[in-house]
């Protein structure tokens, strides 16, 4: 394995910007073999491969702009094992610290494989380069190059350039999705933000050690950065009382125990979810572009911390389940989380997560939603308190906080509040014989 | 005392985008091998907009319609160099320097300083002051750029290059942002002057300010 940096191209250039993959990964390349395209300030340079052999691995996606000596890609042996797809190198700089990580979609430590990119790419009829000299004047030389490296009929690709010409993004475009429909104008989607200004997280020299994050973290990393970007994130908090249920609890717990399954708050607490979710169904909808999808069943995703990151199995069909179903459920998909024994399609397609920051002692944590969710709850630490009880007298009662972490876009404050009271009101009128 | 390595110049006259694009593929890779000497071309282009490797966001700074700059003449390109959008067209002299930077010039900012300190050399030569502009290549005289810079650079050997403002019409400017920077303008030797100035008057100041900064020998 060789791994290949973004080089220094000048004494005073601390970073560069990766403008386009020109291999692969998983595509052969011979020592010296152009490898990818930078650029800083006006110039732009073409960086050859430092080894022979296989793409396996391309850490900094093009747009992206690292220091100067991080790993951008690993070459691998021939026949080497190809990594899935990689997010940043070098995160831009740190979102507010949150109390709570919650919910990626589907880190999965058994990934699938990565469906190979060529295998997207038609190839083009025979006698195809005749058909693309047709299209010398309506491309430049570069798009003609990469679409007869790729076998491209140019004309088959819908061109938003001027005169419907295709452009580079076109083409580039167009091999990564396969074919579209052409298009008389470049659809109006709003152009990705710009991630912030990079700021270099140490300077050659520095008393650091630098370790490649794991693919988990870095799928973590890009999803969190996505939702900040994709919701407007709004907080709400809501203290509970958790007097009756502790006493449901203490009752039930044994009975449980017998039928093999652990009851604690977080089964009551998934209960009373699906049922505030059924009285405020939009907390359980996408958006998507300018329609709201409410999904009718309530995939229910319950963030689970592991020693080396984060996943969120999800519990299917949660309407369909009593309390002894959704404590079992979420008994066994924990479980498995930890002997990473979970199936893809159990770390997919929830449609409203829980988290719970309480279990590390936190009161309420702020919670990131789990795209294309619209809303996340969090799970304070569960306690008696000092409480102002029945004719104004001091008792004490087991308390905790309930937050929620709602997309604005969609879902305003007053909704918000209603699933949350829901929520509250269930708890604290939890009917024993649902248990 | 050391002998400079040897520089070739080739003054090409008036050329076709696509074909200067070509002619420099060609001679950057006899350069990378090793089978001709660094080579400085000289030429001024016909009326043309060419968009860096940015050039999905180099084309939002291409103001006029395509029918507008079918009506004008002037073409449209993709390039592989670096940079926003720019305008190249008569008057103004194109230089592309396919030179290799090793052993002792490696260092992309410091060939684009160079580039940047032949051009205000030249422009010193008819009694105007340029400099620099923090942040921002090129030759600038005030807030207005007599020359711009775009360059690409292979295994250390460069191409593309700058364009230097002699008599080139000034108007077609505004068909573009140049470089995506939208509050300064652009000016050239015979604005400047109020004199016309001959074209291989200048070419000969570039070549010879060009091998005195990087040390290189016709």
């Amino acid at each position: 394995m060789a791994e290949v940096v973004m080089p220094q191209m000048g004494e005073s250039i601390a970073e560069g910007t990766i403008v386009r993959w020109i291999k692969k990964v998983g595509d052969r390349v011979d020592r010296d073999e152009p490898l990818f395209e930078i650029s800083t300030d006006k110039v732009d340079a073409e960086i050859p491969s430092p080894s022979a052999g296989v793409l396996v691995e391309i850490r900094a996606k093009e747009g992206e702009t690292v220091p100067v000596n991080s790993v951008v890609a690993v070459i691998g042996e021939a026949g080497a094992a190809v990594a899935a797809p990689a997010p940043p190198v070098a995160p831009v700089a740190p979102i507010a610290p949150a109390a709570v990580v919650p919910a990626p979609p589907a880190p999965v430590a058994a990934s699938a494989p990565v469906p190979a990119r060529a295998a997207a790419v038609p190839q083009a009829p025979a006698g195809s380069e005749s058909a693309a000299e047709g299209q010398k004047q309506k491309s430049s030389p570069l798009v003609r190059r990469i679409a007869k490296d790729h076998s491209v009929d140019l004309s088959r690709v819908a061109g938003t350039g001027l005169g419907g010409r295709v452009t580079k993004d076109d083409i580039l475009g167009y091999l990564d999705k396969g074919p579209k429909p052409a298009a008389p104008k470049a659809p109006a989607q709003a152009a990705a933000p710009q991630p912030a200004a990079h700021v270099p997280a140490f300077k050659p020299g520095d008393n650091v050690e630098v370790v490649p994050m794991s693919v988990m973290r870095r799928k973590i990393a890009e999803h969190m950065v996505l939702s900040r970007r994709t919701s407007a994130h709004v907080h709400s908090v809501f203290e509970v009382d958790y007097t009756r249920v502790a006493k449901i609890r203490a009752a039930r717990k044994a009975d449980y125990e017998r039928q093999g399954v652990k009851l604690t708050y977080m089964s009551f607490l998934m209960k009373a979810t699906v049922d505030a979710l059924k009285a405020v169904p939009v907390i359980n909808s996408s958006i998507d572009g300018d329609n709201i999808v409410y999904k009718k069943d309530i995939n229910l995703g319950i963030a689970v911390a592991l020693d080396w990151g984060l996943i969120v199995p999800v519990i299917r069909h949660a309407e369909e389940k009593n309390v002894l179903g959704l404590s079992r459920a979420i008994q066994d998909l924990a479980a498995r989380a930890r002997s990473k024994q979970l199936k893809p399609d159990e770390v997919q397609g929830g449609t409203f997560t829980i988290t719970n920051p309480g279990v590390f002692g936190a009161q309420f944590g702020m919670a990131i939603i789990s795209q294309p969710q619209v809303a996340i709850l969090g799970v304070g630490t569960i306690e008696k308190r000092v409480a102002v009880v029945e004719d104004d007298a001091i008792g004490i009662r087991t308390k905790g906080y309930l937050s929620i972490g709602y997309d604005h876009r969609l879902i305003d404050g007053a909704v918000a509040d209603e699933f949350m009271s829901h929520l509250k009101k269930t708890i604290e009128n939890f009917d024993p014989d649902a248990v | 005392m050391p002998s400079n390595r040897t520089l070739i110049v080739r003054r090409l006259g008036v050329v076709g985008y696509a074909e200067g694009l070509e002619l420099q593929k060609a001679l950057v890779a006899q350069r990378a091998a090793d089978e001709i000497d660094d080579t400085l071309l000289l030429l001024q282009h016909t009326h043309v907009l060419t968009l860096g490797v940015k050039a999905g966001e180099s084309r939002t700074h291409v103001l006029a319609t395509p029918e507008r700059l079918a009506e004008l003449g002037v073409e449209i390109h993709e390039t592989g160099r670096g940079g926003d959008v720019t305008y190249h067209g008569p008057g103004q002299i194109v230089g592309y320097p396919i030179i290799s930077l090793k052993p002792d010039r490696c260092d992309v900012h410091k060939y684009v300083r160079d580039l940047e300190e032949v051009m205000i050399r030249v422009t010193g030569e008819y009694g105007f002051t340029a400099g620099r502009i923090e942040g921002l290549t090129g030759a600038w005289v005030a807030a207005e750029k007599i020359g711009a810079i775009g360059v690409r650079i292979q295994r250390w050997v460069t191409s593309h290059g700058f364009a230097f403002n002699v008599a080139t019409d000034l108007d077609f400017f505004r068909l573009i942002v140049p470089c995506g920077i939208s509050d300064r303008g652009v000016t050239s030797l015979e604005k400047l002057t109020g004199r016309e100035i001959p074209i291989p008057e200048v070419e000969d100041h570039l070549i010879r300010h060009f091998c005195t900064v990087f040390e290189r020998t016709l």
